[in-house]
C-alpha cells in the first residue's frame, strides 16, 4: 500500500534531512521501498521547504505526493498551502506556535504539538525540533515504519557527538504523540 | 537478501556518480550546473580517494576538452552538465564523435531554451542529444528511470562508449537527479565491465584509425609509446587530414554503421502488457516512465488493453520495437516533459493504423498517471 508523508515549514529547520531519515530508515532498514524527494530551489533557501516520502511495499511509480496521509505543518504557510491535499481520513500535525488557525475542510484529524519550544526549552537546542516531530510521526505510521528503524537511521545520519541529542528528541516526540493520543 | 552494508539510500546524481566509478570512471573534468552539480560535488570528494583526478574547468567547453584528452590517454572519462553547458559541448562532442574517442557526457535536463529554469524538470533536450552537434554523426543517448538504474544505466552507457568508440549521452533529468531511493550497489565483477579494443600491434605498426580491424579500430593510449595524429578533420587511417573523397565517405559511412550495424545490442527497452495485442501503447523515457507505468495499470483495472514501451536507449532510436509494439494499437500515447519532441520519432515508426498524441508539460511539475489516464479517455 502506497502511504504518503509530507513534510513541510521553512528552510532551516531540518525536514529534508527528516524526509531523508524516514525513507532510509523505510527501504534501508525496514526494506520496503521509498522515494524521497523535497522542493528544490531559491525556496529551499529561507521561504517555504517541503521534503516528501512515499513509502510501500511496492516498487514505487510516481514519486511525488498525490493525497497526503500525514502532513507535517511547522508553519502557517505550509499548513495553508498543503492541507487541502491531505486524504480523507488522513493526518495533519501542526507546530502549534507556528500554525494558529487549523480549519479544514475535510475530514481529517489535527493533532498540535510544540515541536520548536520543546526543542529549545525542554531538549535545550532549537535544532532538533525535526527530530521531535520524526518521533512523532514515528508513532503515528502506527508501524508502517518501525521506529527503531527510524532511530537507527537518525544515528547513521546525525553529525558524530550529537547522537544523545537527536534521540532525545526523537523519543520525546514519541511521547508526545502518545499523551496527545491519549 | 542483500547485506544492508551494500544498501544506499541515494540521490539519481550520487549514484550516477557511484555508478561512474563502479565502471571504472578515473577522470572527471566539468563545471557545476543545476540540477547536475551533484554529480561533480560527489566525485570531487571520491576521485581523488580512489586514485583518480577530479578537475573543475574553466568552462563546459574546456571540461569537454579535457575529457577528450583524457580518454586519449587511457583513462575512461565523464562530464556532467545540463541544458546551456550541453549547448556548449556540443563541438566537442562532435570532436569525440569523428576521432572515435569513448566517453560518457552525462546531461540532467533542466527547463528552457538558454539558462530557462534552472530548477525545473525536463525532458527537452531529446533532440540535442540527437543533433546537438553539426554534421552526420554516430550518437548513443541512455535514460535512466529510476535512482538504482542511474547506476545500472550509466555503467551501460560507459560500456557502450567503449566498446564503440564513441560518445554516449547520459540522458537524465531533475527528479530522478535529485530524488532518493535505495540503491543496491553491486559487488565488484557483479556487472560487466568492458573496455575499449587495445592495439595488438607494436607501436611502429600501429595506425589508429586501420579498418583491417573491423568498424572499431583499437585504440592506444597517449603515453604508452604508441604515437599517433588526433583531429577534428577528415582523416585516413593515420590519423592526419586528407582531402581524399573516397575516405571521407568510406569513413563516415563507418562512424554511423558501428551504431546501425548494433542496434540491437544497443536498444534496451523495458516492456509491460505489450505481448497482450494492446490497443492503446504509451511511449516514453526518463523519469516520465514513471507516471505512464501508473497509468496503464490503472488503465488496465478499467479494462482498456494498454501496454507501455519504456525506452532505456532513446538514441539510436528503437524503431523496431516501436514498430511492433503498436503494429495493433488504436492510439499511441507520447507523454514528454517537453512541448513535442520523441513523439516526431514515435510518428514515424508507429503504425500507420494508429493515432499517435503527446502529453506534454513544461510549467516545471512532473506529468502525473492521471494526465495521462484522461489523454487516453477523451481519445479513446
Amino acid at each position: 500500500m502506497r502511504y504518503e508523508v509530507r513534510l513541510s515549514g521553512e528552510g532551516g529547520q531540518g525536514l529534508i534531512l527528516a524526509g531523508i531519515i524516514l525513507g532510509e530508515a523505510a527501504s534501508v532498514y525496514d526494506n520496503l521501498h521509498a522515494v524521497q524527494t523535497q522542493s528544490y530551489g531559491p525556496e529551499a533557501r529561507g521561504g517555504a521547504s517541503k521534503s516528501e516520502v512515499i513509502i510501500s511495499d511496492e516498487p514505487i511509480d510516481y514519486p511525488k505526493v498525490q493525497e497526503a496521509d500525514i502532513l507535517l505543518a511547522f508553519t502557517q504557510e505550509s499548513f495553508d498551502k498543503y492541507s487541502p491535499d491531505v486524504k480523507e481520513g488522513g493526518l495533519i500535525i501542526v507546530d502549534s506556535d507556528g500554525v494558529k488557525r487549523t480549519s479544514a475542510q475535510k475530514n481529517v484529524q489535527i493533532i498540535s504539538i510544540p515541536f520548536l519550544r520543546t526543542a529549545a526549552e525542554e531538549i535545550g537546542r532549537a535544532i532538533v525540533a525535526n527530530m521531535i516531530a520524526l518521533g512523532t510521526i514515528a508513532e503515528a505510521l502506527e508501524g508502517r515504519v518501525k521506529p527503531e528503524s527510524i532511530e537507527k537511521a537518525i544515528l547513521a545520519r546525525v553529525p558524530k557527538g550529537t547522537e544523545d541529542l537527536n534521540k532525545r528528541a526523537f523519543d520525546r516526540g514519541r511521547q508526545l504523540y502518545k499523551e496527545r493520543k491519549g | 537478501m542483500s547485506k544492508k552494508s551494500d544498501l544506499k539510500f541515494m540521490s539519481g546524481n550520487e549514484a550516477c556518480a557511484e555508478g561512474a566509478l563502479y565502471a571504472g570512471l578515473t577522470f572527471f573534468a566539468g563545471y557545476p550546473i543545476t540540477p547536475s552539480s551533484e554529480i561533480a560535488e560527489y566525485l570531487s570528494a571520491q576521485l581523488p580517494k580512489r586514485g583518480g583526478v577530479f578537475i573543475q574547468m574553466e568552462d563546459e567547453i574546456a571540461s569537454m576538452g579535457a575529457v577528450i584528452g583524457a580518454s586519449l590517454t587511457g583513462a575512461k572519462s565523464m562530464t556532467a552538465t545540463s541544458g546551456p553547458g550541453f549547448s556548449l559541448k556540443q563541438e566537442h562532442i562532435g570532436f569525440a564523435c569523428i576521432a572515435e574517442v569513448p566517453c560518457v557526457v552525462v546531461n540532467v535536463q533542466r527547463g528552457g531554451p538558454s539558462t530557462g529554469f534552472p530548477t525545473g524538470p525536463s525532458q527537452s533536450d531529446v533532440m540535442q542529444a540527437r543533433w546537438g552537434t553539426h554534421g552526420d554523426h554516430p550518437v548513443i543517448a541512455v535514460s535512466p528511470t529510476t535512482v538504482e538504474e542511474c547506476f545500472t544505466e550509466v555503467v551501460r552507457a560507459f560500456n557502450l562508449a567503449e566498446k564503440y568508440r564513441n560518445p554516449v549521452i547520459f540522458l537524465m533529468d531533475e527528479i530522478i537527479g535529485h530524488m532518493r531511493e535505495k540503491v543496491r550497489i553491486p559487488e565488484p565483477g557483479e556487472l560487466e565491465i568492458l573496455s575499449r579494443p587495445r592495439p595488438t600491434v607494436p607501436p611502429e605498426k600501429y595506425k589508429p584509425y586501420d579498418e583491417s580491424f573491423g568498424d572499431i579500430p583499437p585504440m592506444a593510449a597517449y603515453g604508452e609509446g604508441y604515437r599517433f595524429h588526433v583531429t577534428g578533420l577528415n582523416h585516413d587511417e593515420t590519423g592526419f587530414p586528407t582531402n581524399n573523397g573516397k575516405i571521407i565517405q568510406r569513413t563516415e559511412e563507418r562512424l554511423l554503421r558501428k551504431i546501425e550495424a548494433n542496434k540491437e545490442d544497443i536498444i534496451k527497452v523495458v516492456d509491460m502488457y505489450a505481448d497482450d495485442s494492446p490497443e492503446v501503447v504509451v511511449i516514453t523515457f526518463g523519469a516520465t516512465v514513471r507516471s505512464a507505468r501508473a497509468a496503464v495499470r490503472t488503465l488496465r483495472d478499467t479494462g482498456v488493453k494498454a501496454a507501455l514501451l519504456a525506452l532505456y536507449t532513446v538514441w539510436p532510436f528503437p524503431e523496431t520495437q516501436v514498430r511492433e509494439v503498436t503494429e495493433k494499437a488504436k492510439l499511441v500515447v507520447v507523454p514528454e516533459l517537453n512541448l513535442g519532441q520523441l513523439i516526431y520519432e514515435v510518428e514515424r515508426c508507429a503504425s500507420a493504423d494508429a493515432k499517435v498524441v503527446g502529453v506534454n508539460k513544461i510549467n516545471t511539475e512532473p506529468i502525473t498517471p492521471v494526465e495521462i489516464i484522461n489523454k487516453v479517455k477523451e481519445e479513446l
